[in-house]
């Protein structure tokens, strides 16, 4: 009985959430398409400054094929339906396809992410286990200086930082111009048969990730160590670890089995906003590494002042982004029992 | 068996032994502990930087290409006026004195982060309070509309602003203020939604004071501690965003000297003038680590139920 009530209470609770992810990626795409009107007229992205300008036909027919002779919210329908069949248009230099475009970068971007993603957690939750239960030791030290680190600076210093040190001076590290060897290895694999990227991948490509990864993994360990540092000194604390204590069990134990599975809820739950901030932090890391992914397409975008490859990837970004905090939404109860939906 | 006793904290260390020297240096220890000692100069120093930074002589925009990436401590000597001078950081590839820029840097950081701090405290405050005051539906619409702000990517939508609108000083203010101010409303609306229901603003209601007043003269000042807090632990943030909308090219345009962009534009000379993008990022990483401490301080200080803050 109690389980069919806490099975409609979530359902319910899901439903809102998805309702409410829903309407963000309403006010999303609501936002890039008013921007994407707001840069001006639309057709003069086709006649710039000191250009050959267009004739009157080609501005008649840019004026039919973008829709402007109907009414706002008619062009934003449109606008909608168009993205959803994956037609973001075309780039304003070299009149590219927008999604084929993201769709190269796509999987660069999701390799360097699910790499610093990885290596933040493997570094951030056992030094923050450890700084907790050996206060003032030299882990204790070493986990609340890549803490501060990871609050005070910026990645673009972390990685001009790390450029400086493993690239200039000592040069072991390209910096720059990676791609995605492994997930685009498996992919054209699969597609043409060529596997030749994966092990290029161990005979040196792994080079290419280390700065990166080691940029976007080093600000977010610091988040995951300080989440799982203060959750763990406060379950030491608690009554239950005190009896197991009491009954003898060994410490190792208590600690790496009984205490850190309480632990981890915090650091868990927030996985999901940490990897949201990877979205934010590739951007930045991209731009600096040169790694072809979504990123630095934007902000090459940005600079070249190409608006359909600019709103079609922050429009990805968003997607990404609304798809993630369903996610983290869900994941809550699913690792917390406690949590209750309302 | 207590923990402590277990990891051998119990033992009386070298320091412990030592006992007349150690009680001395914990004195200092506790001294440094008590009193935000380090966060204050480092930003007494950030704001002297910014005041006096015409002092150096140099001109932070004008380019002399006769000086380009000269290493630190250099002294080139004018052609013209046969004056000595001298480039304590270095110069970049343009020749401009790196100690100038940074400097120059400091006082448009220190401009911008005001304003938007200011801002951004002051909408995001009458926001909460406005939502926890009135409460029922006008604070259903606030709120869904604060989840709606804080879905927002706000990196990506600096980017978009800055290719819609051409980046100036003024669309960098409102894009940290906007980044600003959500940060405020949650605790500030917990908190009315406490203090309203406490006797005092009865008696107040029942005095004939108006909505306006009630908020303005009774609840605000209840909360101020913590927006005091919550605005200083921002404050580093708001550098941060500052810094990498520079750096990525969407911030105060060139050749103003803003910190992240200084560090964008050494990062091509890395190999020849290191100088010229490390000490800006060791600015940045000082001063915001700095303000963290000093809202830390606040925190404990003024409201250490924000613990979970950070």
């Amino acid at each position: 009985m109690r389980a069919i009530i806490l099975k409609g209470k979530m359902g319910k609770y899901i439903f809102r959430r998805f309702l409410f992810s829903f309407f963000t990626l309403i006010g999303a795409t609501a936002i890039v398409f008013g921007l994407s009107r707001a840069v001006g007229d639309p057709r003069d992205l086709f006649a710039q400054e000191g250009g050959y300008g267009v004739t009157e036909e080609t501005y008649e027919h840019l004026t039919k094929m973008l829709n402007l002779d109907k009414p706002l919210y008619m062009q934003y329908l449109i606008w909608l339906g168009k993205t959803a069949r994956g037609d973001l248009g075309r780039s304003l230099l070299g009149q590219k396809d927008v999604a084929d475009l993201i769709g190269e970068k796509v999987l660069n971007t999701l390799e360097l992410t699910t790499f610093s993603w990885i290596l933040s957690t493997i570094i951030g939750i056992p030094l923050g286990v450890l700084s907790a239960i050996k206060r003032g030791s030299i882990w204790d030290w070493a986990g609340r200086f890549l803490a501060l680190i990871g609050q005070a600076a910026p990645p673009f210093v972390i990685a001009i930082v790390g450029i400086l040190i493993f690239a200039v001076k000592l040069g072991w590290l390209p910096a720059g111009s990676g791609e995605s060897y492994l997930l685009k290895g498996m992919f054209r694999g699969i597609s043409s048969g060529d596997f030749s990227l994966i092990p290029a991948f161990f005979t040196g490509g792994w080079k290419h990730y280390v700065l990166p990864v080691g940029t976007l993994g080093l600000a977010a360990s610091a988040s995951y160590l300080r989440l799982t540092r203060s959750s763990m000194l406060e379950i030491l604390d608690s009554e239950y670890i005190k009896l197991a204590r009491a009954k003898g069990v060994p410490e190792f134990t208590v600690i790496w089995k009984h205490a850190l599975k309480n632990a981890l809820i915090p650091p868990l739950t927030m996985a999901a906003l940490i990897f949201v901030g990877f979205l934010t932090g590739t951007i930045i890391v991209e731009t600096v590494f040169v790694w072809p992914g979504l990123g630095l397409l934007a902000t090459t975008a940005v600079s070249e002042n190409d608006f359909p490859v600019m709103t079609g990837s922050v429009l990805l970004f968003a997607v990404f982004y609304a798809i993630v905090i369903f996610i983290s939404d869900l994941t809550y109860g699913l690792i917390d029992p406690r949590i209750r939906y309302s | 068996m207590t923990l402590s006793t277990k990891i051998g904290l119990d033992k009386p260390s070298f320091l412990e032994r030592n006992l007349p020297l150690y009680k001395q240096f914990m004195g200092v220890v506790k001294f440094f502990q008590r009193w935000p000692v380090i966060p204050i100069v480092m930003i007494s120093i950030l704001i002297l930087l910014a005041v006096f930074a015409d002092i150096t002589g140099y001109d932070p925009e004008l380019p002399a290409l006769r000086d380009r990436t000269l290493p630190m401590f250099s002294e080139p000597v004018d052609p013209l006026t046969k004056d000595l001078t001298r480039h304590w950081l270095g110069a970049d590839q343009f020749g401009r004195d790196t100690l100038t820029r940074i400097m120059h840097g400091a006082r448009i950081t220190l401009y911008v982060l005001l304003i938007a701090a200011v801002s951004g405290t002051i909408i995001g405050t009458t926001y909460g309070l406005v939502a926890g005051f009135f409460g029922g539906v006008i604070d259903d619409i606030l709120m869904r509309i604060l989840d709606l702000v804080y879905s927002i990517p706000f990196l990506l939508l600096a980017l978009v602003a800055a290719v819609v609108f051409d980046p100036s000083l003024l669309v960098v203010i409102i894009l940290l203020a906007f980044l600003a101010w959500p940060a405020f409303v949650r605790n500030v609306r917990a908190e009315i939604l406490s203090l309203k229901e406490r006797d005092y603003i009865m008696y107040a209601r029942v005095a004939g004071a108006s909505r306006i007043r009630l908020m303005l003269y009774h609840l605000l000042p209840g909360v101020l501690n913590t927006v005091i807090v919550i605005a200083t632990l921002r404050i580093g943030q708001l550098i941060l965003a500052e810094a990498s909308l520079s750096f990525l090219g969407a911030g105060v345009p060139p050749p103003t000297p803003v910190w992240g962009a200084l560090v964008a534009e050494g990062r091509d000379y890395l190999n020849d003038a290191w100088w010229v993008s490390m000490f800006p990022s060791v600015g940045i990483f000082l001063v915001v680590m700095s303000l963290n401490f000093l809202g830390d301080w606040f925190r404990d200080r003024f409201d250490p139920r924000l613990r979970q803050l950070s």
